[in-house]
């Protein structure tokens, strides 16, 4: 190390914004698959919750057709939820949280990074998954390509929104409720245009402007969401 | 960097006030004072983690808060927590160090495993890994970094006899080379003439 | 901070000062509690006596001169936390987050009104106490928000992290409130379209819009009234130690 105080590190070598990007996911991704077992709880939540309407309300297939929609969606959104609070919080016990926030990198593209790999992990597979719930609820056969697509557009919006809550609780002991009332509310447009899409493709209407207004929910929450993660995080830290 | 006027309560309390001090090239500042005096918060407002305090501090002439990327650059941050994964290996963890942090080289990570008696531990998660080996992972990065400030908090707990002396060493070295550190631990040290020390327990308000 | 650029006019500063704030609202205070009383006088008078009935609803409409100003109040009161919540967060000004914190009571007590007396006007109306109507369901999610907000800021400790948090979380609320509006109004119209706006003639005749008026800008006083009550008392509790609180304390 003798020499290397006076020479001017090279900042410019591959330390661009997508490498950073990928870095990050890189690590997040290795992370989620050394804790596989972690991994299956969401999906064995979502499962269940999806099993319990027919099993509180009536397992009459007419019923269940007409209510399959929202129900997805609603367990989607749950067990989205219940990942969530997990996202920031062993970062922020083991202190690599701290090492972030103090790297000269832009917290943006971390944030970005982390909600991306969160929702390879937990919102593909459940989108993944909900046609076999959809079968199970008797959702008619001309709502399920609407169901996956809401949902693979619609997922990551929640992710994004979840995220800032996560980060604002962070620091506190009993986070997981008060995150679900942080969050929850701000679900509201995502579950109504995701599951009335799925409604209208049923009924043979067409679906793409709720699919362009679950993308344009999308894009805005993929700009303005690591914002406010990252100020949350800092904030949190700084507690 | 000179830091001046700092004030910090917490819980009512008043830590420090009034407090200044400047950290030249070259020099080791060492923090003392009893548990609670208020250490672990003054490196934390130092490194720029925690805002709540009033006061001025500047890095190389200018207000820390209009430089905080540079600053960043420049700064190795060792904390209370270690910083370093569980669920990877020491040479992944150093890797995405080396991701996040532009100072950290990562051709080096072999002499700096090495340097911290972490050879032949490169490929094993670090939840195996005793206490002591865990803080070692995070202090490797000081073989590996070109950062020519740094704000270690503790650096010497769980670290064996022989790991504190090399430690010292490196601290030495670094101050030769005009790097400048602060840091607290209750050792003893014996870096002659490039040591200074504050006490918090005097300065504490009332 | 002495890093920060001295941009914004003199008055914008003072306000930082919360003695200044402290001296400023107990002046202002007595004209604002009159206002307050004679508007909400004169308007509840004038709305229940001398507006005529309304000719499908009958007196049972009188109720909105409650039910409106509350909502556009507990609309209007969580922009007002948070821009103040912004304001604390750019530029550390303690004052901001008192407002921000003072603010969210008040909110939730009018968004609670609003929908009481809603589902109140909707037993005679649609008859029955509650109905998934999209305004109603808005001020519902509104008042949702309300909440997250306090308890995030009960369940930080330290004032300051809970004061940056919470405005984090009102302005993440703040840019969703639209959305979430015109989401539920796409979801379910039911209602009657809006009562009043200030860019459009009201359908309402004059002689029941102008009590309504007078109601509004009433409410708003009642509003400043209780906001600059709770920010001296937020003002006293935090400066308790400072100096001219404890000559003011020990003087009276």
């Amino acid at each position: 190390m003798a020499d290397t105080l006076t020479k001017e590190p090279d900042y410019s070598a591959g330390r661009s914004v997508g490498s950073l990007y990928w870095a990050v996911l890189r690590r997040e991704l290795l992370l989620f698959f050394r804790r596989r077992s972690d991994l299956l709880n969401p999906l064995v939540f979502f499962l269940l919750v999806a099993s319990l309407f027919p099993l509180g309300v009536s397992p009459d297939p007419t019923f269940l057709a007409q209510v399959a929609p929202g129900v997805v969606w609603v367990a989607a959104l749950l067990s989205t939820l219940l990942s969530m609070d997990g996202l920031f919080r062993s970062d922020f016990d083991d202190g690599t949280l701290e090492q972030t926030l103090l790297s000269p990198q832009p917290m943006f593209v971390v944030g970005l990074a982390k909600v991306s790999a969160h929702w390879i992990m937990t919102g593909l597979p459940l989108t993944l998954l909900a046609p076999l719930i959809a079968v199970m609820l008797f959702l008619p056969a001309d709502g399920m390509a609407g169901l996956v697509l809401t949902l693979l557009l619609g997922t990551p919006t929640l992710s994004l929104i979840g995220a800032i809550g996560a980060a604002l609780t962070v620091g506190l002991r009993k986070g997981g409720v008060l995150l679900s009332l942080l969050v929850l509310p701000l679900y509201v447009p995502v579950l109504i245009f995701g599951s009335s899409a799925v409604q209208a493709a049923i009924n043979g209407l067409p679906v793409s402007g709720h699919l362009a207004l679950l993308g344009a929910m999308l894009a805005l929450g993929v700009v303005m969401a690591p914002l406010a993660i990252g100020a949350a995080l800092r904030i949190s830290v700084s507690g | 960097m000179i830091v001046e006027n700092l004030y910090c309560e917490r819980d009512d309390r008043v830590l420090f006030e009034d407090l200044g001090f400047s950290l030249m090239k070259g020099e080791v500042l060492q923090i003392e004072g009893q548990n609670g005096s208020g250490k672990t918060t003054l490196l934390r407002i130092l490194a720029g983690l925690s805002s709540h305090f009033e006061g001025d501090i500047y890095w190389r002439g200018l207000p820390l808060m209009d430089v905080q990327d540079d600053f960043r650059r420049d700064m190795l941050y060792f904390g209370h927590q270690p910083g370093v994964k569980a669920m990877l290996s020491p040479e992944e963890n150093l890797r995405w160090y080396a991701a996040m942090h532009p100072a950290i080289d990562l051709d080096r990570m072999a002499t700096a495993l090495d340097a911290v008696g972490l050879n032949g531990y490169e490929d094993v998660p670090c939840h195996s890994l005793s206490a002591g080996q865990h803080r070692r992972v995070s202090l490797a990065r000081l073989y590996m970094t070109a950062a020519p400030l740094w704000i270690l908090d503790e650096p010497f707990t769980a670290i064996d006899k022989a790991g504190v002396a090399k430690q010292e060493m490196l601290i030495q070295r670094h101050a030769e080379l005009g790097g400048s550190v602060i840091l607290t631990t209750h050792h003893e040290l014996h870096l002659g003439s490039h040591m200074r020390r504050i006490n918090l327990d005097q300065l504490a308000g009332t | 901070m002495s890093g920060q650029k001295k941009w914004m006019p003199r008055w914008f500063y003072q306000l930082a000062s919360p003695r200044w704030c402290y001296d400023i609202t107990g002046k202002l205070l007595p004209g604002f509690v009159i206002a307050a009383l004679l508007l909400l006088g004169v308007g509840t008078v004038w709305a229940l006596l001398f507006a005529p009935a309304d000719y499908q609803q009958g007196n049972s409409f009188r109720i909105i001169y409650i039910h409106v100003p509350a909502a556009i109040l507990a609309q209007s009161c969580y922009m007002m936390m948070a821009v103040a919540g912004a304001i604390g967060l750019i530029w550390k000004m303690k004052v901001a987050d008192m407002v921000a914190k003072s603010c969210a009571p008040i909110g939730v007590s009018v968004a609670l009104l609003a929908l009481a007396t809603g589902a109140i006007w909707g037993k005679p109306t649609w008859g029955s106490w509650w109905v998934w109507d999209a305004r109603l369901t808005s001020m519902l999610i509104l008042l949702f928000l309300y909440l997250g907000v306090i308890a995030l800021h009960s369940a930080i400790e330290n004032e300051v992290t809970a004061a940056q948090s919470a405005a984090v979380l009102s302005l993440v609320g703040l840019v969703n409130i639209p959305i979430i509006k015109y989401s539920v109004e796409w979801w379910n119209t039911l209602h009657q379209p809006a009562t009043f706006t200030l860019t459009e003639r009201p359908a309402m005749p004059a002689e029941m819009w102008v009590p309504l008026l007078v109601m509004v800008i009433g409410f708003y006083c009642f509003f400043a009234v209780s906001l600059m009550l709770r920010i001296r008392n937020e003002i006293l509790h935090r400066e308790r130690r400072a100096g001219w609180v404890r000559q003011m304390i020990g003087g009276e």
